[in-house]
């Protein structure tokens, strides 16, 4: 099953080396791992998406809360949580098929972020399911490049409130 | 701007300002640090400069990972924080496999690396090992230190990090230049670690709830590690026993945390653990687990380990929890205060068909050996020591053979009293760490149950203890060989013995030339007086006892096996 795990972390040289070799070390793997700043500059954000069964995200979240500088982890299975995707993919666009890759951007509400003779760079977010699914329907027209960051989530507002 | 600036450095007195060399020894200073084991090199030496007028008590090893293993020990015997202080680059990596053995056996120790100069770091300088990368996983906490105002601050953090909780070593990586800078002398340096929380009180309704499952078990067993040690709950844990008449057996590290005279003490479990130990776990209705890790050398096949029972585990480290084995009753928090609530709620009960089993069981398959053979035999010198010393020196071990002969036949009745590697596992272990005994404990008789090849590793420390004048005693059981290597080839190998036997220096006169006392014991009728001489030495003496060569330790959970299906069986019942 797959999991959304948020770490908060101190900002600090070196927490993304310890938590990258915590989970190395210990053989559990990482789909995706997305690492930011946060509104208090002091503190991080990590986004890891890590799929196992039940009793090994149990010892990841234990493992990554045990390291000194992670001040706090959630894991989000099972919550109302939005989670998001971000990608850049260039595409082969002749100017002939423009069109019909226009309207295709806008039914995934994309948006072209460069554009040259014989290809479009499209910026698109969304859930990794849309993501993926946009990619699809490029490849017919030839994909040139992709670049994706991990998911970032957050938990709806209204289970936060509630507790 | 320019003004501004001015104006403050002429206000700044400079007798209030302090470099870090002097802030690092008055933060030690300031932790209750009386005593470091430390090798100099290039980038240190402004710290043993300053370290050079204060009230510290050095001992210098004669490799690293000697003073990696003494500090380890010294906090083993002491239950104070280990210190060790090195140069960058190799000084550093020779505390690895220090680190890892304390890490692994969860032992405070805060150890002070130098690294190069701030802004040569990175640039492969002379002597510069990326320290933090390669420790970071063989300590609790580590980082480096890049400016003269965060050290006081980190220090402390180590100290507070290094002891508490589930202890474990800290390492502090400190560049040249952030020695010598200076800063002022009142920064207050106050710990900040957002990040570390430490559950010391047990949940109230989970003790409740475990205090419940002891009161109903008919059959319980009390399963006690090397945590209670650290806790310092082997009061705590003699009497729950007592009230709630439980029997116990411990892991390795665990031993001395319960005396072993008592009837109710079932000894070790697990690989090499006793035959009754392992009968009850197996057979229990509830296992109640205290500052223990479920060790595969103590699970045995994990899947049918304690299959009948109900598990109430006790520990400070909620990772540890479920992480091996399935727990049905987690209590997280310090052992001894959880202990005394758990304490309170316990009721007494007979379960006189219980305990009626396992004493068949301790009375038909005993820890035993070939009592009547004339050859020297290492369980018997082992059984003298432990009378000679009436049970109550401190025992420190090499790994392999000597280490389980060292925990089935010498009687530990106090806690901190064996001190063994028994995570990691690291040959060489011994006799460091009888130095670092002896340091905590200058009055104690300190021995160190070594074998041959396990004190090849690090015999050069015998040095150490010849300069400080500590009356070590190291007992060599001299098989000859790896023993337990061999003991594997012997039984899964075909006996060939592949790469397990090296040619061995006589060690008598080995130590001698050292300084030391050497003694060589090849009869039986020798070990007695040997070792009467030895307890008697006030230099530090080895005894080279030459053993026969190809014992085993039995009883053997071979690897894979159930903890019920163990080999030897007859053997011990037919020497009983």
């Amino acid at each position: 099953m797959k999991h959304i795990i948020s770490a908060l972390v101190e900002n600090k040289p070196g927490v993304l080396a310890h938590v990258a070799g915590m989970f190395a070390a210990r053989g559990f793997n990482i789909d995706s791992l997305v690492v930011g700043r946060t509104e208090d500059p002091d503190l991080s954000r990590m986004t890891l998406v890590v799929v196992g069964d039940d009793r090994v995200v149990e010892q990841v979240r234990k493992q990554l809360a045990k390291i000194i500088p992670v001040v706090k982890v959630q894991d989000f299975v099972g919550e109302p949580v939005v989670a998001r995707d971000l990608m850049l993919i260039t595409v082969s666009a002749s100017p002939d098929k423009r069109p019909e890759i226009f309207s295709m951007i806008e039914m995934f509400r994309g948006k072209v972020v460069d554009i040259s003779q014989r290809s479009l760079m499209i910026e698109i977010s969304g859930p990794e399911s849309k993501i993926e699914a946009f990619i699809e329907v490029c490849r017919p027209y030839g994909i040139k490049n992709v670049a994706r960051t991990g998911t970032i989530a957050m938990p709806r507002q209204a289970k936060a409130e509630a507790d | 701007m320019a003004s501004k600036t001015r104006t403050r450095a002429s206000l700044t007195d400079e007798s209030s300002l302090k470099t870090g060399a002097q802030i690092v020894v008055d933060t030690l200073i300031e932790q209750g640090v009386d005593t470091m084991f430390c090798y100099p090199g290039g980038v240190v030496l402004p710290l043993f400069d300053k370290l050079y007028d204060a009230p510290i008590r050095f001992i210098n090893p004669r490799h690293e990972q000697g003073g990696c293993h003494m500090a380890d020990a010294y906090a083993r015997a002491s239950g104070k924080v280990g210190v060790v202080l090195v140069t960058s680059g190799p000084g550093a990596c020779n505390l690895v496999t220090g680190l890892a053995t304390a890490m692994m056996d969860s032992v405070p120790i805060v150890a002070l690396t130098g690294q190069v100069r701030t802004e040569l770091i990175g640039n492969d300088a002379f002597q510069e090992a990326d320290t933090t990368g390669i420790t970071r996983p063989v300590t609790k906490y580590n980082c480096i230190v890049k400016r003269v105002e965060d050290l006081a601050r980190t220090i402390r953090e180590a100290f507070y990090i290094a002891s508490t909780g589930r202890p474990g070593p800290v390492l502090i990586d400190i560049p040249v230049d952030v020695e010598v800078n200076k800063c002022s002398a009142d920064i207050p340096g106050e710990m900040n670690l957002p990040g570390y929380k430490i559950r010391s009180k047990g949940n109230a309704r989970q003790i409740s709830v475990a205090a419940a499952a002891i009161n109903r078990s008919e059959k319980p067993v009390l399963y006690v590690g090397g945590g209670v040690i650290s806790a310092n709950a082997s009061e705590e844990i003699r009497l729950l026993a007592k009230k709630a008449h439980l029997p116990v057996t411990t892991t390795l590290l665990g031993l001395g945390s319960f005396d072993q005279r008592k009837p109710e003490s079932l000894d070790m479990l697990g690989m090499h653990g006793s035959a009754y130990a392992n009968y009850a776990v197996q057979e229990c209705d509830l296992l109640i687990a205290i500052g223990a890790r479920f060790d595969d050398r103590v699970t045995g096949k994990v899947k049918t380990f304690a299959s009948g029972a109900k598990i109430i585990h006790i520990d400070i480290d909620p990772a540890s929890i479920s992480k091996n084995v399935h727990v049905d009753i987690p209590v997280v928090g310090d052992a001894k205060a959880i202990l005394v609530e758990l304490t309170k709620e316990a009721e007494f009960r007979e379960r006189k068909s219980w305990f009626e089993k396992i004493a068949e069981w301790k009375k038909k398959y005993p820890f035993s050996y070939d009592r009547k053979a004339t050859a020297v035999k290492p369980q018997y010198v082992i059984e003298e020591l432990c009378r000679q010393t009436k049970s109550e020196a401190i025992v420190t071990t090499g790994v392999g053979q000597n280490q389980m002969w060292a925990a089935q036949f010498y009687r530990f009745i106090k806690p901190r009293q064996l001190i063994s590697s028994g995570g990691l596992g690291t040959m060489g272990f011994g006799l460091p760490a009888a130095i670092g005994a002896q340091v905590a404990k200058p009055d104690a008789t300190v021995i160190d149950i070594d074998g041959d090849h396990s004190f090849n590793m690090t015999m050069t420390e015998l040095a150490t203890a010849v300069q400080y004048n500590l009356p070590i005693k190291v007992c060599i059981l001299d098989n000859g060989y790896m023993g337990m290597v061999r003991q594997w080839q012997e039984l899964f190998y075909n006996k060939r013995y592949s790469n397990s036997s090296l040619i061995n220096p006589d060690y008598a006169t080995v130590a001698q030339a050292i300084g030391a006392v050497g003694i060589t014991v090849d009869k039986k009728a020798d070990v007695s007086k040997a070792i009467e001489q030895m307890l008697a030495e006030k230099k530090p003496c080895v005894v080279d006892f030459r053993i026969t060569r190809e014992e085993n330790v039995w009883p053997m959970v071979a690897a894979g096996k159930s903890l019920n299906e163990m080999d030897g069986l007859d053997i011990l019942e037919s020497m009983a």
